[in-house]
């Protein structure tokens, strides 16, 4: 199969797999949604029988939809800018911002793995000119191998730095690399690595990944 | 079930503000509902407590529904179960499920009557 063959293939399980994820995070606000206004209906019901209607227990559920509806917007919006990554091939992004999206995007995925994910964030802005859609790609894969890689304390770390011509995003407190890297980084990594001109490096002994980023893609095409 | 008894189920979701609400329901409708939002939990509850059915989220954190299912029924072989999921992905449901069992799934939002109706199907049949 040829790089493109492989990017395309992987841009596409990627999608997939954010929209599924996202659409059952959504589904379970319209099931909590639907509850509340439904126990709304049979306190309704319930008082047109007699039973006296408590404002502040109504105030209360009625405060829950507003939270949910809020929790919904805010998976909507994080959807939307991942559906706007593939508007502009390259662009300047912020890597804390671009590594903020790919977690929350893929919060019920991390969750199902049952790892803690610590977000070491600078104060430094780390602008780098790059592909976001493909960024996010390889983010994720690199991500899960990193999960899988979490070893028994089941906490891994993600930060992103800024050097002087690169960028860095680093995976650490991956107790289990050494068991799992053989197979690792598979073509899908490889060839995203390719187009992003990056590099990728495992440190078995400091139980870390790296992947180096270039500052201007542009200036390497 | 024993006549006249409150039917007993355990509601297992993530999602706490599902079950409570749901268990909070059920309660109008003469079901007593246990909830819990990890499948930890519920084998826990599930070792003192004696419930007719569990309704279970299919995905959750650390087991999913089918492996909690499994271990519910090593405790309690007679358990009935509803599965609740938050859509239709073939592979959501396990290879072997039989033709029946497909019926004892329940898609998010699900609407309360039919939630009762699916209760009292599985109950009075000999699967699930």
């Amino acid at each position: 199969m040829s790089k493109y063959n492989i990017i395309s293939e992987s841009g596409l399980e990627f999608f997939g797999l954010i929209s599924a994820s996202v659409s059952h995070d959504i589904k379970n606000i319209l099931a909590i949604i639907n509850e509340k206004a439904g126990l709304i209906d049979d306190f309704i019901l319930m008082s047109e029988k007699g039973s006296p209607l408590n404002p502040e227990r109504i105030k209360i559920i009625i405060e829950n939809i507003t939270k949910q509806v809020q929790r919904a917007n805010g998976i909507v919006n994080n959807i939307n800018k991942f559906a706007h990554s593939v508007d502009n091939y390259v662009k300047i992004v912020e890597l804390n911002e671009i590594l903020n999206l790919v977690i929350k995007l893929s919060s019920r995925l991390i969750a199902m793995r049952n790892v803690n994910l610590e977000i070491r964030h600078t104060e430094e802005m780390v602008n780098i000119r790059t592909s976001p859609f493909f960024l996010k790609n390889l983010i994720w894969l690199c991500l899960d191998f990193a999960l899988n890689a979490a070893g028994s304390s089941k906490t891994i770390g993600i930060n992103a730095i800024r050097l002087e011509k690169t960028a860095k995003i680093q995976f650490n407190q991956l107790d289990n690399l050494t068991n799992v890297s053989m197979t690792f980084p598979t073509e899908k990594e490889t060839a995203l690595l390719n187009i992003l001109h990056a590099d990728l490096t495992t440190d078995q002994q400091a139980k870390e990944l790296l992947i180096t980023l270039p500052g201007d893609i542009n200036s390497l095409v | 079930m024993i006549k006249g008894d409150r039917m007993r189920i355990l509601l297992v979701d993530d999602e706490e503000e599902l079950v409570s609400t749901l268990a909070e329901r059920l309660f109008f409708r003469n079901i007593k509902a246990d909830w819990v939002t990890s499948p930890d939990d519920a084998l826990e509850l599930a070792k003192n407590n004696r419930y007719d059915l569990a309704l279970l989220d299919v995905k959750m954190p650390k087991i999913n529904g089918f492996e909690l299912k499994k271990k519910l029924t090593e405790q309690h072989p007679n358990m009935k179960f509803i599965f609740l999921t938050g859509h239709g992905l073939d592979k959501d449901y396990p290879i072997d499920i039989s033709e029946a069992e497909v019926f004892n799934y329940l898609a998010k939002p699900c609407n309360i009557d039919n939630l009762i109706k699916t209760i009292t199907n599985v109950l009075s049949s000999n699967k699930g």
